[in-house]
């Protein structure tokens, strides 16, 4: 963290020592950095969701662009892919069943963004397309592409849905921050059911609608100590495991005995 | 307070599992049954995955039925060569559940089969068991003489060959049947996280004429062994086991349980038969209105690729 505000601070002084070169014909090029305060966040036993605060800095800003507010930048924070499938329940003899369902390959599993502004007022839909940037232009691809285009459109439809309602594909309009002309803060929320893994933190500048430039750092998300091990042990020795889980359940309804006795 | 339960990946309240064990506990020391058929679905009700809820609620039936078992052993009233044999059909109905269970995780059809089964059962039995302790009840009030069944007579399953003798249970009956409900237990117990004493203390009963006082004993004997190999099975093969929410419900039930013991003492039998009918067909209510009501949502989300 400290390593991003010294570069922040140093292009800061950069930029104000020479003006002039913001208003020559052929400027620096402008481009974004972003830094993560860590680069792993640890799933505790008390976790219930966070907010990830993501800082980043413009290089180059055009002072007078700066001023009128027309730079935005949008920060996305992408889960680890994953084939997920999607089943639709339908009624069979009055019981609802699951019965269609399309696999899609390599959906993010969290898909969490911070805008400046609202998304429709930062650029066109098209130039969002053509970045694949926001949940609705995320392309899901079906396992499975000799179905029908109007069915894998439904369950596509319905999968981005589903990830909203469970908070893992989540929008934050405001919650990236321009701290001063260079510097800004991005906010992203991590919903409580986040998926462990390699996760991707990736920030978007725009310029008066036109996008610029493209930054990415990586950040680890695991469980903590505690649950981490469980998690590990259950896998990877996982008969111990349930030998284990076998004799505490024995244990318990022992010392149960011993202790709440009644007869 | 919440915690994270590190294999179903979400976050709970601990005093709300503590509160479900101990309910949970409550009734199944007062009526003498595991209490896997209520912790189940109360899992799931709770939003816990199905696959987690069903391996971690056999898990849990384990610290229940194996407190029970010991005080049965203490006082004498426990087969256990009925047990054994009970246990042997009830290893080769648990493999196969658990193959059925990987299966229909695979279909996405887990939830729906778990339902199905969970209604049909828990509506026979508590509706079998409402009709005869509401009968037991008027003819108590009415003052008549408790008409007992012809316990002599012998049906079709004594007449099955391959005999063998149980001593503690009074019993010479062919193996077969007793093997076929070790298997049908444990099958169930593999795929409902159930440990089976609601089915197997009325079909020992009512169908091998086990005499009662042994009954429970046994039943429970068996649950510990089979709900142990089931857990041990799913914790293997799908690592659908979490010790953490097993650990917060055993601590909560193994308490409750005893004092259930205790206000269970203060019932007649057949009032407790007509409440656990009345509990278990409220449970099959609940969830068979799940499966007839429009659910909100109709799409679901399930990782590919699993097992």
């Amino acid at each position: 963290m400290r390593g991003w505000s010294t570069f922040a601070t140093a292009a800061l002084l950069f930029a104000l020592a020479l003006p002039a070169a913001a208003q020559s014909p052929n400027p620096l090029p402008e481009g974004i950095q972003i830094g993560l305060s860590t680069d792993a966040v640890s799933i505790t036993a008390g976790f219930s969701g966070a907010d990830l605060t993501i800082f980043g800095s413009l290089e180059n800003p055009d002072p007078l662009v700066a001023r009128q507010g027309r730079y935005d930048v949008i920060v996305v924070l992408e889960g680890p892919p994953r084939p997920v499938v999607v089943r639709r329940k339908d009624r069979v003899l009055g019981v609802w069943v699951n019965l269609e369902s399309e696999t899609f390959e390599n959906v993010p599993v969290s898909y969490s963004v911070a805008t400046t502004r609202p998304l429709q007022d930062i650029t066109e839909p098209n130039s969002y397309k053509q970045l694949s940037l926001g949940a609705s232009n995320l392309y899901m691809q079906p396992a499975d592409a000799t179905d029908s285009p109007a069915t894998i459109e439904e369950f596509t439809v319905a999968l981005r849905e589903r990830k909203a309602a469970t908070g893992l594909y989540s929008e934050n309009v405001g919650g990236v921050q321009f701290l001063s002309q260079n510097l800004f803060r991005a906010t992203v929320r991590l919903a409580p059911n986040v998926p462990v893994g390699t996760h991707k933190a990736r920030a978007f500048l725009f310029k008066s609608g036109l996008f610029l430039k493209e930054s990415s750092a990586q950040l680890e998300i695991r469980k903590s100590g505690f649950e981490q091990s469980i998690f590990r042990v259950a896998h990877d020795y996982s008969f111990l495991y349930g030998v284990f889980a076998v004799s505490l359940a024995m244990i318990t309804g022992w010392l149960g005995r011993l202790i709440f006795r009644k007869d | 307070m919440g915690i994270y339960l590190p294999i179903a990946e979400i976050s709970v309240n601990v005093f709300v599992l503590l509160a479900m064990g101990a309910a949970v506990g409550f009734l199944s020391g007062m009526f003498g049954v595991g209490g896997g058929f209520l912790i189940t679905p109360l899992l799931i009700f709770y939003n816990i995955p199905p696959a987690i809820a069903v391996a971690t609620g056999a898990n849990q039936v384990i610290a229940s039925s194996f407190s029970g078992a010991l005080s049965h052993m203490k006082r004498g009233t426990l087969d256990f060569k009925l047990g054994g044999v009970l246990l042997a059909g009830g290893i080769v109905g648990s493999t196969g559940g658990i193959f059925v269970f990987a299966f229909l995780r695979r279909l996405g059809q887990l939830d729906l089969f778990i339902s199905l089964l969970y209604v049909v059962l828990l509506g026979t039995v508590g509706g079998l068991m409402l009709v005869e302790s509401v009968n037991a009840l008027r003819a108590t009030r009415s003052g008549a003489a408790p008409v007992l069944k012809k316990s002599g007579q012998h049906n079709w399953i004594h007449r099955l060959p391959l005999k063998m003798r149980f001593r503690a249970s009074k019993l010479f009956v062919s193996v077969i049947p007793v093997l076929g409900l070790g298997a049908g237990i444990g099958f169930l117990s593999s795929i409902m996280g159930v440990g089976g004493g609601f089915i197997m203390v009325p079909a020992l009963i009512y169908l091998l004429k086990v005499p009662t006082n042994v009954v429970i004993g046994t039943s429970l004997f068996q649950i510990i062994f089979t709900s142990a190999y089931t857990t041990l099975v799913h914790a293997t093969t799908n690592q659908t086991v979490d010790v953490m929410l097993a650990f917060l419900l055993m601590a909560g039930g193994v308490a409750g349980a005893q004092y259930g013991a205790k206000a269970g003492q203060k019932l007649r039998g057949e009032q407790l038969r007509a409440l656990l009918a009345l509990l278990v067909l409220a449970v099959a209510i609940r969830l068979a209105i799940d499966l007839f009501v429009t659910p909100p949502n109709l799409y679901s989300l399930t990782a590919a690729g699993l097992n």
